[in-house]
């Protein structure tokens, strides 16, 4: 049968590993937000928000260990989701 | 004969319902943008209002209730029911903590007269009120979810105690737990977005 993927065990240590990275990036995006990046500032928290959530995305949802089906299926929702907000947001800013 | 149970397409379900709630959610960021972009200032001021402390203990919350909630994954597959219902109780109990946080924070909104169709806020600019507009819809969608993932966990903790669910058959378990890192996934942004940028 095929169940090397679906039986995927994570050990505790490296979830704990993946929760102290998460907790790690919080503390990175709270302490430059205390300074002033100017037009950077969306930027930075947006880049370390995207780590976090890669970091959710790939070990504790378990995307890494997935099949194709998912993978894909995934990465489309996302370049709709950003079609969607580029050409929104491109038809807003040059308008 | 035991009925064959596809473990795969169970989850892919699951996966196209969680792609509707970041579709959901990606428009609500999407007039977030817009509307920071056409008022910056009156944001700046209504960020202000917003305490970083309350928002980083909330992300904290969620972050360790989705490690132990991937734990009790972890806890099932090896036969530890024990472990896992009291990962899944720890994990209800942050759940919890996060709403009582969400409770305190909005109602000091509340009492500073920064509500929906408060008389300062159809007093003040149009920015400042659509920023609160927009505050009070994105974290009281993302509370909803939060509710709807605890009865979701809460579900599979009493599965877990009458052996429904087990290391043969989890998929219950595995899609509440996916739901629940939704739920922090899309705070991971509201975070930032609402309570750091601005």
């Amino acid at each position: 049968m095929n169940e090397h993927e679906s039986e995927h065990i994570l050990p505790y240590g490296f979830l704990a590993q993946i929760l102290a990275g998460l907790v790690l990036l919080t503390a990175v995006t709270v302490g430059v937000s205390y300074i002033d990046w100017g037009f950077l500032n969306v930027p930075i928290a947006l880049f370390v928000a995207s780590s976090k959530a890669t970091l959710v995305l790939l070990f504790f949802m378990h995307i890494k260990y997935e099949g194709m089906v998912i993978k894909v299926s995934f990465i489309s929702t996302m370049l709709v989701l950003a079609i969607l907000i580029s050409f929104t947001f491109w038809d807003v800013a040059f308008r | 004969m035991e009925k064959a149970i596809d473990k795969t397409g169970v989850k892919i379900g699951m996966w196209i319902f969680l792609y509707s709630e970041v579709l959901l959610f990606g428009g609500l960021f999407v007039l977030y943008a817009v509307y920071f972009h056409a008022f910056p200032e009156d944001f700046a001021l209504g960020g202000k209002e917003l305490n970083r402390i309350f928002g980083t203990a909330n992300t904290l919350v969620l972050l360790i209730s989705s490690f132990t909630v991937a734990a009790s994954i972890t806890a099932i597959q090896q036969r530890r029911k024990g472990l896992a219902i009291g990962l899944l109780v720890f994990s209800l109990l942050c759940g919890l903590a996060f709403l009582i946080n969400k409770y305190f924070e909005w109602g000091a909104k509340f009492h500073h007269d920064l509500y929906p169709n408060s008389d300062l806020l159809l007093d003040s600019d149009p920015g400042f009120n659509i920023f609160f507009g927009l505050y009070y819809t994105i974290t009281g969608l993302h509370g909803l979810h939060v509710i709807i993932g605890m009865v979701l966990l809460a579900i599979s903790l009493v599965l877990v105690a009458r052996n429904k669910i087990s290391a043969e058959r989890y998929a219950m378990l595995e899609n509440s737990g996916l739901y629940w890192h939704l739920v922090d996934l899309i705070w991971i942004f509201v975070f930032p977005l609402f309570y750091l940028v601005l």
